[in-house]
C-alpha cells in the first residue's frame, strides 16, 4: 500500500479510537456536573457517592481522551501536510481555539475535580465540575465547526496555489452544517453516556446492592434516554436533509441511490455494486425515500450517477455504516421506552430482563457513533475539503514504510489501552458507589497531604484482590 | 503594528510555558525508576497528578499555535520528524494513561511505573532528537520537505537529548526538593548532581557543535561588538550552574527549581540569538512563514482574551494544590496517610529497587 492509503487507515483507526472518549466524557461530565450541583443544593450523602463514583470513571476516560487527542492535533502535520498547507489560514485558527478556549479550561479545573473535593469547598467544586463540562462541549463546537467546514465550506476563497484564504469568519465556523453535526454530535453524546449510566446501576440492580444510589442514577439515565433518543432521532433527520442540500453525493451512497429522479425508493438493505452501478439483493421501499429525505411523496433525489464514478465516495462502507447506526438508534429507541412503560408500571427498578438489556445496551451508543463518523467521513471522500481538495493531494512527503510502521505500533498500543481500560474501568464499575471513601474531615492545614488518601483510595484494590493473593 | 513579530514572541512564550511546566513533569517521570522506594514514587506521583494535564496542553497549544500563524513550519517541520514525534505521542500516551491506571493497579503496578517512566525518557529523548534537527536544518524543497525518514538521527539530536534529559531531570529533583518531604526530598538532592552535570556538559557540547558547524551562528556569536552583550549569556548560564550545585543541599527549598527554570531560559535566549529570524532554520523567516493577516488577527484576539484567564485559573489550580506533597515527617494528618498506605502494601514499606 502507498503512503496516502496507509495514512487514511492510520488517520481513521486514530480518530475513530479517539471519539469514543469525547463521546463518553463529554454526556458523562455533565452528569457528574448536575449530579455535583444536587450534592452542593441538597447535602444528601447519595448525591456525594454517585458523584465520587462517576469522577473516578470520569477520570480514566477522560485520561485516554486526552492522550489520544494529542496524537490527532500532531498527525495533521505529519501525515496530511497537503492537507495542513492549504488549509492552515482557515482551520489552524480553529484548533487554536479549541485548545485556548476548551483544553485548557478542561486541563484547569480537571485536577479539583478529581483529587480537590476537600480543598474547596462544594461550590467551588460544582464550579470546577461545571468548566470540565463546559470545556468538552467548547471542545466539541470548535472540533465540529472544523469537521463541517471541511464538509461545507464557506467564507473562503482560494488562491492560485490551491491555498485557502478566509473572507469572512462568522460564515466559516456556521458553516452550513455546523449546526447540525453540532448538535447531532452532541446528543449522541449525551445518549452514549446515559446508556452507559444506565448499564453500570443496571448491573448493580441486578447483583441487589448499592441500591439506593444505583436505583437514583438508574432513574435519571433512563429518564435521559427518554427524552434524548427521540430528540437524536429528530437531529438525525435534520442533519440528513442538510446533506441532502449540500452533500448530495454522500446522501445518496447513504441511501444507496444510483438514479437521480422524484419519488424514489428507500433501499433497506441490499449490496451497492460499485462497477455495475446498482444494488444486488435490494429491498426496497418505493417512494420512501423521497417521503423521509424530503418530506414529500415525489421529492427530487440526486442519484450518484449524477457525478463522475472517481468523485464518488466507497459506496458500501457508507451505505452499510449508516445501516449499523440507524439500526443501533432504533434499539436504543425501544429500550427508552420500554423503561418509561416499566417506570408507568412501577417496575423501574425491579425488572430483571430491563436490567440485562440495559447491560447489553452499554456499548451500543459507542457503536453508533463510530458508525455515524464513518458514514460522515467515507461519504465525503474523495474529497479532504468537500468539493476542492482531493484526499491524494493531502498527504505529506513520508515514506510509506514509516507511516506502516507508526500504524502497526498504533494498532498495538491501542488495543492494549482499550483492555486496561477495560480492566480498571470494570473494575472501578463494579466496585460500585458506595465503596467510595467516606469524606473526611478538611484538615485546616493547606498541602497535598490531603489528596494523599483521597489518591490511594481510589487505589484501594483489595475488595476484589484479597482473595486472590 | 508587525503581526508576526508579535505573534513570535506568543509562540515562544507558549514554547517556553511547555518546556518548564512538562519539563519538571517529564522531569519528574525520568527520575521516576531512579526512586529507591515504592513510597517516594506515590509521593512523586501525586506531587504532579492534579497539574500534568494542563502542563501538557501547552504542547498541543504550541502544535495548534504553529499550525495557525506559522503553517509553513507545521507542515514543513513535522512530516521531516515524523519518527521522532510519533514516538514522543506513544510515549505520552503512556505516560499521561500511566498517572490513571496506576493509582487503580494492584499487581501489575511496576508496568505502570516503566510505562510512565519510560514514557517520560522516550518523550524527552524525542523531543531532543526534535530540537537538534531543527537547529542543524532540514532539507526542503519547493517548500516541502525533501529528506528521508532517517535524516532526523544526528549526533546533534542525541546530544540533545541528553542535555534534555538532564535539564528535565533537574527541574524534576529541584521540584521534589520543593514540594515534598524526608527521603524523597533527599533523593531529589542526590539525583541533582548528576543532573547538573549533565546538563552543563550536554548545553556546552550543543553550543560549541552548533557553532563550529554553522559559520552564521559562529558569526553572530564571534563579530565585534556583539560578543560583548552576547557574552553574557553563557557567562551567566555557568555562574547559575554554580549556584544550583552550591544550593543542593540548602535549606532554601525552592530555590533549586528556581535556578533550573533560569538555565532553561538562557538556553531558550541562546537558541533565539542563534536561530533568529527563523522558523525553519535557513528556508522561512517569521515574516515569510506568518499566515494571512486576517487569520493573524483572528487568533490575535483569542489570545488577547481568553489567554490570561487561562493562565489565571491555570495558576488557581497550582494554588489548590500547593504545598507538600503527603510525606513521612510531620503531623498526625501525614501519618494517617502513611497508615492508610502502608496498609494497603506489602511492598510500600520495603526497599523494592525497580533499578540498581
Amino acid at each position: 500500500m502507498d503512503a496516502v492509503t496507509l495514512s487514511r487507515v492510520q488517520f481513521g483507526f486514530t480518530i475513530g479510537f479517539h471519539i469514543l472518549w469525547p463521546a463518553f466524557t463529554i454526556g458523562i461530565a455533565s452528569f457528574v456536573a448536575f449530579l455535583s450541583f444536587l450534592w452542593w443544593r441538597t447535602g444528601r450523602p447519595v448525591y456525594g457517592a454517585l458523584m465520587r463514583f462517576w469522577i473516578r470513571i470520569f477520570a480514566l476516560g477522560f485520561g485516554m481522551g486526552v492522550v489520544t487527542g494529542v496524537v490527532l492535533s500532531y498527525q495533521i502535520g505529519t501525515n496530511w501536510s497537503g492537507f495542513s498547507r492549504a488549509v492552515s489560514n482557515v482551520l489552524g485558527p480553529f484548533f487554536m481555539y479549541e485548545v485556548l478556549t476548551a483544553f485548557f479550561l478542561e486541563a484547569g479545573f480537571i485536577g479539583i475535580v478529581i483529587f480537590g473535593e476537600r480543598r474547596v469547598g462544594r461550590g467551588m467544586h460544582f464550579f470546577a465540575c461545571l468548566m470540565v463540562a463546559l470545556g468538552t462541549l467548547f471542545s466539541a463546537s470548535w472540533i465540529l465547526a472544523a469537521n463541517s467546514w471541511m464538509q461545507t465550506p464557506a467564507g473562503y476563497s482560494i488562491d492560485g496555489e490551491g491555498i485557502f484564504h478566509v473572507t469572512d469568519w462568522w460564515a466559516a465556523v456556521f458553516n452550513p452544517s455546523f449546526p447540525y453535526r453540532f448538535l447531532h454530535m452532541v446528543c449522541a453524546s449525551y445518549v452514549t453516556g446515559s446508556f452507559v449510566v444506565a448499564g453500570v446501576s443496571a448491573y448493580h440492580l441486578f447483583r441487589n446492592q448499592h441500591l439506593e444510589a444505583s436505583r437514583l442514577s438508574f432513574s435519571m439515565a433512563m429518564w435521559a434516554a427518554f427524552v434524548l433518543v427521540p430528540l437524536q432521532l429528530y437531529l438525525g433527520d435534520a442533519q440528513g436533509r442538510n446533506t441532502l442540500q449540500y452533500q448530495p453525493t454522500k446522501l445518496a451512497a447513504i441511501e444507496g441511490l444510483w438514479d437521480s429522479g422524484s419519488g424514489v425508493a428507500a433501499t433497506i438493505i441490499g449490496w451497492p455494486d460499485m462497477s455495475q452501478e446498482r444494488n444486488l439483493f435490494e429491498i426496497a421501499i418505493p417512494r420512501a425515500g423521497s417521503l423521509y429525505l424530503t418530506h414529500s411523496w415525489d421529492g427530487y433525489v440526486q442519484g450518484l450517477k449524477a457525478v463522475p464514478a472517481d468523485d464518488r465516495p466507497y459506496v458500501p462502507i457508507v451505505f452499510f455504516a449508516f445501516r449499523i447506526m440507524v439500526g443501533v438508534g432504533i434499539l436504543l429507541l425501544l429500550l427508552a421506552i420500554a423503561g418509561a412503560i416499566q417506570r408507568w408500571r412501577g417496575r423501574l427498578y425491579t425488572s430483571r430482563w430491563l436490567q440485562l438489556a440495559a447491560m447489553a445496551a452499554t456499548p451500543l451508543g459507542f457503536v453508533a457513533v463510530v458508525a455515524g463518523w464513518t458514514v460522515t467521513e467515507t461519504g465525503r471522500q474523495p474529497f479532504v475539503v468537500y468539493g476542492h481538495l482531493r484526499t491524494a493531494a493531502a498527504a505529506s512527503p513520508v515514506a510509506a514504510g514509516s507511516v506502516l510502521f507508526s500504524l502497526i505500533i498504533f494498532v498495538i498500543v491501542y488495543t492494549v489501552l482499550l483492555l486496561a481500560f477495560f480492566w480498571y474501568g470494570a473494575r472501578v464499575a463494579m466496585r460500585g458507589p458506595e465503596a467510595a471513601i467516606e469524606p473526611q474531615p478538611n484538615a485546616v492545614r493547606p498541602g497535598l497531604a490531603q489528596a494523599g488518601p483521597a489518591l490511594v483510595g481510589r487505589g484501594s484494590t483489595r475488595p476484589i484482590f484479597a482473595t486472590g493473593e | 503594528m508587525d503581526l508576526p513579530l508579535i505573534f513570535a514572541l506568543v509562540a515562544a512564550l507558549s514554547v517556553a510555558l511547555y518546556v518548564l511546566a512538562d519539563g519538571f513533569d517529564l522531569g519528574v517521570g525520568v527520575l521516576f525508576v531512579l526512586a529507591p522506594r515504592d513510597r517516594d514514587r506515590d509521593i512523586m506521583m501525586q506531587s504532579i497528578a492534579p497539574t500534568w494535564d494542563g502542563n501538557e496542553t501547552w504542547l498541543v497549544f504550541g502544535g495548534a499555535l504553529l499550525w495557525a500563524i506559522f503553517p509553513i513550519a507545521y507542515y514543513v517541520l513535522l512530516p521531516a520528524f515524523y519518527l521522532p514525534i510519533m514516538a514522543m505521542l506513544f510515549a505520552l500516551i503512556f505516560r499521561g494513561v500511566a498517572f490513571e491506571f496506576r493509582f487503580q493497579s494492584g499487581r501489575f503496578r511496576w508496568a505502570w511505573d516503566y510505562a510512565f517512566a519510560g514514557g517520560s525518557v522516550l518523550a524527552v529523548l524525542a523531543q531532543g532528537f526534535v530540537l537538534g534537527g531543527f537547529i542543524g536544518g532540514v532539507p526542503v524543497r519547493d517548500g516541502v520537505f525533501a529528506g528521508g525518514p532517517f535524516s532526523w538521527f544526528t549526533i546533534l539530536g542525541l546530544t540533545c537529548g541528553v542535555g534534555l534529559l538532564g535539564g528535565y531531570g533537574l527541574l524534576g529533583a529541584g521540584w521534589l526538593i520543593w514540594r515534598t518531604v524526608g527521603s524523597t526530598q533527599v533523593f531529589g538532592r542526590e539525583v541533582g548532581h548528576s543532573a547538573v552535570l549533565l546538563t552543563a556538559g550536554a548545553m556546552l557540547l550543543v553550543s560549541a557543535w552548533t557553532a563550529i558547524t554553522t559559520p552564521e551562528v559562529a558569526e553572530r556569536w564571534f563579530a565585534w561588538p556583539q560578543i560583548m552583550p552576547l557574552a553574557v549569556l553563557p557567562l551567566t548560564a555557568a555562574s547559575v550552574f554554580v549556584l544550583i550545585w552550591r544550593n543542593l543541599w540548602s535549606g532554601h527549598e525552592h530555590r533549586v527549581f528556581g535556578l533550573g527554570i533560569l538555565i532553561f531560559l538562557l538556553g531558550f535566549a541562546g537558541l533565539a540569538v542563534s536561530l533568529w529570524p527563523y522558523v525553519v532554520p535557513r528556508h522561512a523567516t517569521i515574516w515569510s512563514a506568518a499566515s494571512d493577516d486576517s487569520s493573524l488577527r483572528f487568533v490575535g484576539a483569542g489570545v488577547l482574551v481568553v489567554l490570561p484567564i487561562v493562565l489565571a485559573y491555570l495558576g488557581h489550580a497550582y494554588w489548590v494544590f500547593r504545598g507538600k506533597a503527603a510525606g513521612e515527617s510531620g503531623d498526625g494528618d501525614r501519618d494517617g496517610a502513611n497508615a492508610s498506605v502502608a496498609s494497603r502494601r506489602s511492598s510500600s514499606l520495603d526497599t523494592s529497587l525497580h533499578l540498581c
